[in-house]
């Protein structure tokens, strides 16, 4: 009898099913998931489900969807059931991926070099030269080792035979190995245990394998430098870039952190220019350089080829590689690996026609009804169609476009994809599928991930699998035959980090601006809150209105609750918690998940709260609460480098920068400060309980004063800030700079008297203005400070790329 | 025919360049009919890095890399070559419909000089490959008629069709831009003629040059002449190479003195620069062409 989880599941007619072997029974290797699921129950597997969506929410698993009008991010879309592979299938797979791998290698090294199979007539020129990724100032161009591909992927679907069959090679910059693991590590946790059990084998390898492939292309006894270089946080896979530089130790850099002097790459770091010896790029070919490729790039390293031809940088993959990335490729393929390599090539390809060849063409116009029309190459304006989908007129319109440029399309047969279990509810339901397989070069050959990223169609029509399209999904588990396995997924690359003279200057601003509004969205939230429970009589309210217009945090006509969710406003709250989420996002290499994620969940309350129009009080409750919990991540959770070293002096510059604001503004107004507004003053600066401890008297100028200003103990304390400042500065070490501007005006700040500043009369209130004078003197030298710092260390950033051609 | 040319090209930015690096197109090639007595580029800043190789289609390329704040680039390239009449070829070519289907993929090693003129066959970055450009060129290509005939009858239909129009157009308008309008400047009457031979199935690539500047007494004064020039040259499997200039509407001469030729300009672009900072700048180029005078009595001014 069937197991009521599968209960659902059937086989459908023409397809290979994973679960079900062809009598019904499930097949073997699926036994004890399929067992597990079934005494865990549907409760169990709702709770399964439940916390994987959690995991992916927090830990900011997106994918960018170019045309999705709501935002830049969606979540990435992950089915908890593996696709499961047994132990001896595996090894087919993997040798068939690793020698296709050797032979694209070999093919890259023809195409940029000798270019034989073109003048042997074994490969037409069409492809190559027709291709828009053939780059010609590539040509000539010889990588080190002879190497062109380094990290390479493989689509792959299972035909109805149960055969695996190549759909298309990814050879410029294969997208999701990140996404693979990640997908691990959250499946790992949603079947604690079960991986061990069944000897899954562990995707740690592969990482730790690429990063040293990475490393070792260095010659001489440099310390050596990798990097990852990303298009940006508007990328598709940008979490992925992020995800990937954090697992390999590496730092992850745009175009612009890069600069090329004579023959030799450079990372602009914190302390300076630092070679860099290897790339994995996640940049496309013609976007690399401006000064040689695509003109219109500013994403790219100015210079960069004449690096490469030097010899002097590792590309991976080198420059020009996305030219086999094109269908037409897949029916020249056995030849060409006959040719370089005297080999049959193990993995069959789907079946393909290039209407470049005259017999191919009309074969195709022939049986346009059972074929996919494709475009040959990626710049082509012109969507896959169906042949079967065509009405007379359409199909007549496809069959002028082949005839009028044939070597620009191909037509493939269409494909029964194999189908595997998905979750819908707590059941299981068919969905077909396929997958990325991905390999890397080393020393020994080509390594293959064992595992890689199962992709599924969004329904249950569906063929086509596409992120973009919003297909799902799933951790592939590879089954291990001997007990050769020891490492476990469960911790997974130990975390490494870039070496401190590393860091990006650009990163390393960006930590200082995540600080600096980390503080201010706390020191906003505490304003707007001690504010809002005010009584209405309260002689502190007025104070408190002006003081949040001083801010930016309400309009004159507007109350203090619905400007807290006036989500257009540059200067409010939404904005900056806005602002500190960019910041973050460009400084993620560098954030702990844990950190990483309590940034999403703030984000979260605001806009949830912001939507539902929850209690401003609460929201605001909350979100101190979680800015609080952020400012702990940055003291106990990061390294402390001097990447480190900037966001905590963006935190404490803000808090000088608050704080002089917040007290002088009041002292410079004739009247004294009211006991209210004491109150109020303490209940901003977190300090009531402080101030009850240390006092046992209702609030004082003179003590709240102290307390605020000078107390050493306190750490909200203004005194505390500056020595911190003076401590981070003077750590930076010789790469920082000198500061006493700052100490001084904080001794101006210290050595008065408090004393006089209570009290009505003339000489008190002169004092007054007096004391809220020297404050703001030390709020314009921690500002000076903060643009010497930016001068300093940020200068580096320049960005500002013009092409220009005559 | 001896020229002395000298192309000047000054930019000057509003705010400092700190970092630059440059790609020069302007060394003369060598070619039967042309040959380099001298060539000079004079660059004033200094560069850091300067290093002049081979490009991917035979051109001389020079790379120069300035790293220290400049507000002015001034870059003067003084050539003298000597040109003598380019080899003819039969206009009896074979029909544009047999000379096409030479170039069709058969699986065995493909004719003579066939592989390399099929490098620019395809799509370039500035040439896209549109169903437009191939009606343009209809009434040129008659069934049967001689693809040499056909590429002079569509170089006489731009010449006719086309305005000349100084400033109206960039190297960014785009090509379908121009083929409405009907107006350009020598690169888009080049790139226009190039598309049309192209989508069409031929070779044709991008030729950069100048043109001399005085006229022969009695002959109007050619247009493009107080800039770079640019023209075609087209394949003909039976004949190699044959040069038009669409924007004059006579086929390449003595006057016409190559500096580069490749896909499309964006190949040759005689200087193409990636600069950091600069602000605003402005730019003036000053080309001048100088017949040697003892060989200018010689000059029979037959382009016309």
């Amino acid at each position: 009898m069937q197991p009521s989880v599968t209960a659902p599941y059937s086989r459908s007619a023409g397809r290979y099913d994973e679960l079900l072997a062809t009598n019904g029974t499930i097949r073997p290797h699926w036994n004890p998931l399929i067992e597990r699921l079934e005494s865990a129950g549907a409760e169990s597997a709702r709770r399964g489900i439940e916390l994987a969506r959690r995991l992916i929410i927090e830990n900011g698993v997106t994918y960018n969807v170019y045309a999705d009008p709501q935002g830049r991010d969606r979540p990435w879309q992950l089915d908890t059931l593996p696709l499961i592979i047994p132990a001896a299938e595996w090894e087919t797979i993997a040798a068939g991926v690793a020698q296709r791998a050797r032979v694209l290698d070999a093919l890259l090294g023809d195409l940029y070099g000798p270019q034989r199979l073109m003048s042997e007539g074994i490969v037409p020129p069409e492809i190559v030269f027709g291709h828009p990724n053939f780059l010609w100032p590539c040509r000539g161009v010889m990588p080190k080792d002879s190497r062109w591909l380094h990290l390479y992927a493989v689509d792959l679907a299972r035909a109805p035979d149960g055969k695996w069959w190549v759909l298309g090679d990814r050879t410029q910059t294969p997208s999701g190995p990140g996404y693979a693991l990640e997908n691990r590590r959250i499946v790992s946790r949603v079947f604690p245990q079960l991986l061990d059990e069944m000897r899954v084998r562990s995707l740690t390898g592969f990482f730790v394998a690429l990063r040293e492939h990475l490393l070792s292309s260095v010659e001489d006894d440099e310390a050596p430098l990798a990097v990852v270089l990303t298009p940006g946080p508007f990328n598709e896979t940008y979490f992925e870039h992020a995800y990937l530089a954090r697992q390999l130790g590496l730092a992850l850099v745009e175009g612009a952190d890069l600069t090329v002097r004579g023959t030799t790459l450079y990372l602009k770091t914190f302390t300076g220019l630092r070679r860099v010896h290897a790339i994995l790029r996640r940049l496309d070919d013609d976007f690399c350089d401006p000064a040689e490729l695509r003109a219109d790039s500013a994403l790219g390293v100015p210079g960069l080829l004449q690096v490469v031809r030097a010899g002097r940088v590792v590309l991976a993959n080198g420059l020009g590689s996305g030219v086999l990335e094109s269908a037409c490729w897949l029916g020249f393929m056995p030849p060409v690996a006959e040719w370089l390599l005297g080999e049959s090539l193990l993995l069959p390809s789907v079946a393909t026609w290039w209407c470049g060849e005259r017999p191919a063409l009309e074969h195709v116009i022939t049986n346009i009804d059972r074929l996919v029309i494709k475009p040959a190459f990626p710049n082509q304006n012109f969507e896959p169609v169906f042949g079967s989908e065509l009405d007379r007129a359409g199909k007549a319109e496809v069959i002028e476009r082949l005839r009028g440029r044939p070597y620009a399309y191909v037509a493939q047969e269409r494909m029964s994809l194999s189908q595997s279990p998905v979750w819908r509810g707590a059941q299981l339901a068919p969905r077909a599928l396929g997958i990325r397989v991905y390999a890397i070069a080393t020393p020994q050959g080509y390594k293959v991930l064992p595992g890689g990223l199962a992709r599924i169609a969004s329904d249950k029509e569906a063929e086509v699998l596409s992120n973009q399209r919003g297909g799902g999904s799933k951790d592939v588990w590879v089954l291990s035959s001997e007990d050769i396995e020891t490492e476990s997924d469960s911790r997974i690359t130990p975390r490494r980090r870039a070496r401190n003279e590393d860091l990006p200057s650009r990163l390393v601003e960006n930590l200082y601006w995540m600080g600096r509004y980390a503080e201010r969205c706390e020191a906003k939230a505490r304003l707007m809150r001690a504010t809002l429970v005010l009584d209405l009589r309260s002689d502190a309210l007025k104070q408190g209105m002006a003081t949040c217009v001083h801010f930016g945090l309400v309009t004159t006509n507007v109350s203090l609750s619905s400007s807290l969710f006036n989500t257009t406003s540059s200067t409010g709250l939404g904005a900056d918690l806005r602002r500190l989420e960019w910041s973050a996002t460009q400084a993620r290499s560098r954030l702990s998940a844990e950190h990483w994620r309590a940034i999403g969940v703030l984000q979260r309350q605001y806009h949830d709260a912001a939507s539902s129009r929850s209690d401003a009080s609460e929201t605001l409750d909350r979100l101190v609460l979680a800015l609080t919990a952020l400012s702990g991540f940055s003291l106990d959770d990061m390294t402390q480098d001097d990447g480190w070293r900037l966001l905590m002096l963006g935190r404490r510059l803000e808090r000088v920068q608050f704080l002089t604001t917040l007290i002088a503004r009041r002292l410079s107004v004739v009247t004294a400060p009211s006991r209210a507004e004491l109150e109020w003053w303490l209940d901003i600066s977190g300090s009531i309980v402080a101030y009850r401890t240390r006092y046992l008297e209702q609030p004082r100028l003179t003590s709240v004063l102290h307390l605020l200003l000078r107390e050493p103990q306190n750490p909200r304390a203004l005194a505390f800030q500056t020595r911190q400042i003076e401590l981070l500065v003077g750590q930076l070490g010789a790469h920082g700079i000198q500061e006493d501007d700052c100490e001084r005006a904080m001794e101006e700040v210290t050595d008065s008297d408090l004393g006089v500043l209570e009290g009505d009369g003339y000489p008190s209130v002169a004092a007054r203005q007096a004391f809220a004078a020297k404050l703001t003197a030390l709020a314009q030298t921690t500002n000076a400070l903060s643009d010497r710092l930016s001068m300093r260390h940020f200068s580096h950033t320049e960005r500002a790329l013009q092409v220009m051609t005559v | 025919m001896r020229y002395h040319v000298r192309h000047e090209t000054s930019y000057a930015y509003s705010g400092d360049v700190v970092h630059s690096h440059q790609l020069l197109h302007l060394t003369p090639r060598e070619s039967v009919y042309q040959s380099c007595v001298s060539h000079d580029v004079a660059i004033e800043p200094a560069p850091a890095y300067r290093a002049a190789d081979s490009d991917a289609f035979g051109n001389t390329v020079t790379r120069l890399e300035f790293d220290r704040p400049h507000r002015r680039l001034d870059v003067a390239a003084e050539m003298t070559v000597d040109i003598t009449q380019r080899p003819t070829c039969s206009e009896d070519s074979e029909p544009w419909e047999r000379a096409r289907s030479r170039f069709n993929y058969a699986a065995r090693p493909p004719a003579e000089g066939l592989l390399e003129a099929t490098r620019y066959r395809f799509e370039s970055p500035y040439v896209r490959i549109k169903q437009r450009f191939t009606d343009y060129g209809d009434s040129c290509f008659e069934a049967g008629k001689p693809l040499l005939k056909c590429a002079e009858s569509l170089m006489l239909k731009l010449y006719e069709e086309m305005t000349y129009a100084p400033g109206e157009t960039s190297i960014g308008t785009p090509l379908l831009e121009v083929l409405k309008t009907k107006r350009g400047v020598c690169q888009d009457f080049a790139h226009l003629m190039i598309a049309c031979m192209r989508a069409r199935g031929f070779p044709a690539r991008y030729v950069s040059g100048y043109l001399r500047t005085t006229p022969p007494p009695g002959v109007a004064r050619l247009i493009g002449a107080d800039a770079s020039h640019a023209w075609v040259a087209v394949y003909c499997p039976t004949g190699g190479w044959v040069e038009f200039d669409p924007t004059n509407g006579v086929k390449a001469n003595t006057n016409h003195i190559t500096l580069a030729w490749g896909r499309d300009f964006g190949d040759v672009s005689p200087l193409r620069g990636v600069i950091v900072g600069g602000g605003h700048h402005t730019l003036s180029v000053r080309v001048t062409v100088t017949p040697r005078s003892e060989d200018e009595a010689d000059d029979d001014g037959e382009q016309t």
